[in-house]
């Protein structure tokens, strides 16, 4: 897991996209809109704290935690 | 003129299907793909035109079986279904990330009709569209705007697709655009970054943005519903309330269609000449095709449910919080669904586990989901319980009968979650599994769209199983009718000769006779010749000929014991068959029907294979008879040695 994922993110704090990890599903989650540079914000879990819930773009996508684990962040305040 | 609609999943796109086609729709397939294709029809100045509904779609690009259809019908021309007009709907609030699909099949040079939907819910959000600007970086293109969720702008499309220009894109994103290959991810992702930094562009341009965008109405509800505690008990409640809809009030209609079919199959036996065409439709074809409707009141009010939940919202909700509970058993939270919808019938069940995009979690759910106790065990179940388990009362609130029959079902259900764990570590695979789903924001269903889906499912139900259900009845009846020349008619001899039978009446002779030309026909000779195999298990060969003959369907079981233990099926609590099987002995003067062996059918048809329409629906969604065969493999050893299990135990 990259040091700064989304995976470890906490509730409520806008992130941006620093890069998406090659995967089996690195297309899809571009598809989705996951791009570099995107703002997203992980906005809840589901019990037990996978899938998280992400807000992106103004619509909210569930993501298992090794998903999520593949696309590294970096906090917007440290810009 | 073919049009084909496209759009995101969850922007409405089957309500503007709806909103156009009406109940002019029909289900057919693809050329040469194996997926339903929808198409409905509708009518300008007299002319018609076919619009045909695609799978809800992020990119051209598939990420899950039934999304294939998409890519392999644009990228070829000569295709069958490639459209002279594509439709594109859009969600108005989400702009960004809908016209991705949107500006992959412009640079196609599809002509194309886009259609801004939920208006409203993008105003009411704040999100503000200038549509002349947005038209003016796409001039050949028709954009209009509908809340079709609400019936409104049907009027506009219809003016839209009359106005479409036929003349193509020309100042395209991305010029001589190639699709790329299926297998060329990164090609992919190129395309889809290039494609998102090009509408950020335009975004910006043409979108103002007011207030904030949250809907803080689904946050709210949200809360509860996926709360650790409430979530799950909301979750169980729901299950509750299906259950007992499909399982107590389906009842009623089922009882009515089962004695609709005896009045018809007696009424035309009266009417048409005696002889084997009468008897070809009055006990193949009319019990087949019976046994096919009776199924279709649970199968409607399972699908009216699950297509409620869908609609509002919910159930991504139950695949959001029910994902990390599957996926120790190798399943998906989208295997819910398909699970839930095998204990109304394992054949929707199987085609539900298209949306599971993991190739490895979807193959795992639609092998597990035929040990759901489906409805066509319940006359079985309820027969042998009712046969050998006294009615009474454990702790004062407790039906002995309903616990054993609660257990059967836990019995499926546990053993479904146990085989998915050893598939899990037996099947191979090559890639992660993902989830990726989109939670939609709550809305109230809209019914025109759930009273559609629920008949198209009763719809696939009765024609896919319909058709084997029906000519595995008619094998089955012609192998009940015929014999080795001259056994036959020596049977009817044999009944009307023996003393014994002469003070009998008529109808009672009728049925001894119809006994012993099932005995002596090609099915009691199977029968018997599998005695052997199944004495160990407490069944003789008059249970081998039901249990053959079950393979047209499950509760084929009880007509045949019926007809074998020349009883008249009056259909009334089986009374008149159970007082006979209690009776029932053996060779050493033992009754056959004794707790051990009843207990033992039972297991034996919580895991048996017995359902050919359910195997064709495997073979057809895995695409080889590989998986089937497996699947008829180890549920008929779990069969054989449960049963072999639980009849050894009690006697």
């Amino acid at each position: 897991m990259k040091s700064n994922s989304l995976a470890k993110q906490a509730f409520g704090v806008k992130v941006q996209i620093k890069n998406i990890e090659d995967s089996s599903f690195s297309n899809k989650l571009i598809e989705l809109g996951f791009i570099i540079g995107q703002t997203v914000e992980v906005v809840f879990s589901a019990p037990f704290g996978d899938p998280i819930a992400v807000e992106l773009n103004g619509s909210v996508l569930s993501l298992r935690l090794e998903e999520a684990a593949t696309i590294e962040v970096e906090n917007t305040d440290s810009l | 003129m073919k049009i084909a609609l496209f759009g995101n999943p969850n922007t409405g796109k089957s309500s503007v299907f709806n909103l156009l086609t009406g109940l002019r729709q029909h289900i057919g397939n693809f050329a040469g793909i194996t997926v339903e294709k929808k198409s409905g029809s509708f009518q300008i100045n007299n002319q018609q035109h076919e619009l045909i509904d695609f799978p809800g779609v992020y990119s051209i690009y598939p990420r899950s079986k039934d999304e294939e259809v998409v890519y392999k019908v644009v990228s070829n021309r000569k295709h069958p279904d490639f459209p002279d007009l594509a439709m594109i709907v859009v969600d108005a609030s989400n702009l960004e990330r809908n016209l991705l699909l949107f500006t992959q099949i412009y640079d196609l040079k599809i002509p194309i009709v886009l259609v801004l939907n939920m208006w409203d819910l993008a105003q009411k959000r704040g999100i503000n569209i200038d549509i002349e600007k947005l038209q003016s970086h796409f001039p050949s293109v028709s954009i209009v705007t509908t809340n079709a969720r609400i019936g409104f702008g049907k009027d506009r499309l219809i003016e839209a697709v009359k106005n479409h220009q036929l003349n193509i894109a020309s100042n395209l994103i991305l010029e001589d655009f190639k699709l790329c290959d299926l297998g060329n991810k990164k090609q992919q992702e190129d395309e889809t970054q290039f494609r998102y930094q090009f509408l950020k562009k335009i975004i910006a341009d043409v979108e103002i943005v007011e207030k904030s965008k949250t809907d803080t109405l689904s946050r709210k509800i949200d809360k509860v519903l996926i709360h650790p505690i409430f979530g799950y008990l909301i979750f169980a409640f729901v299950l509750f309330v299906i259950f007992q809809f499909i399982f107590s009030f389906a009842s009623i209609p089922m009882d009515f269609i089962d004695a609709q079919t005896t009045n018809l199959s007696s009424f035309v036996a009266n009417q048409l000449p005696i002889g084997l065409l009468n008897d070809l439709i009055c006990q193949g074809i009319i019990p087949g095709i019976g046994g096919v409707i009776i199924f279709v009141p649970q199968i409607a009010l399972l699908f009216l449910f699950i297509s409620i939940l869908e609609e509002s919202g919910y159930l991504s909700r139950v695949v959001f919080i029910m994902d990390r509970l599957m996926r120790p058993f190798g399943l998906n939270g989208k295997s819910v669904v398909p699970l839930i919808s095998s204990v109304a019938c394992a054949i929707p069940g199987v085609m539900a586990s298209r949306t599971i995009a993991d190739w490895k979690e979807r193959l795992i759910t639609i092998l597990v989901a035929p040990l759901m106790s489906c409805s066509a065990r319940i006359p079985v179940y309820t027969l042998l319980i009712s046969l050998v388990i006294p009615e009474k009362q454990i702790l004062g609130i407790f039906n002995l009968q309903g616990i054993v029959l609660f257990g059967l079902y836990f019995l499926g259900l546990i053993s479904a979650l146990f085989i998915a764990i050893i598939l899990n570590l037996l099947i191979k695979k090559k890639e992660k599994g993902f989830l990726l789903l989109e939670l939609p924001s709550y809305k109230m269903p809209r019914w025109p769209n759930v009273g559609i889906n629920v008949l198209e499912k009763v719809k696939i139900f009765v024609i896919d199983a319909g058709k084997i259900i029906l000519s595995i009845s008619i094998i089955l009846w012609a192998l009940a009718t015929f014999g080795p020349s001259g056994k036959m008619d020596n049977a009817e001899k044999y009944v009307k000769a023996n003393p014994t039978f002469s003070e009998l009446t008529t109808e009672e002779q009728n049925q001894k006779v119809a006994s012993a030309r099932l005995e002596s026909s090609y099915i009691g000779i199977f029968g018997k010749a599998i005695e052997p195999a199944i004495r160990p298990l407490g069944y003789d060969w008059k249970i081998g000929i039901s249990l053959i003959t079950s393979f047209a369907a499950r509760e084929v079981f009880v007509g045949s014991l019926a007809t074998i233990y020349a009883v008249q099926d009056d259909g009334d609590e089986n009374v008149r068959l159970i007082d006979r099987l209690k009776n029932e002995k053996n060779s050493k003067n033992e009754p056959i029907f004794t707790l051990a062996s009843s207990v033992s059918l039972m297991v034996f048809y919580v895991f048996a294979m017995q359902c050919m329409a359910t195997l064709a629906v495997v073979r057809r969604e895995t695409n080889s008879w590989k998986w089937p065969l497996i699947q008829v493999a180890f549920m008929g050893f779990m069969a054989y040695f449960g049963a072999l299990f639980a009849f050894t135990i009690l006697s």
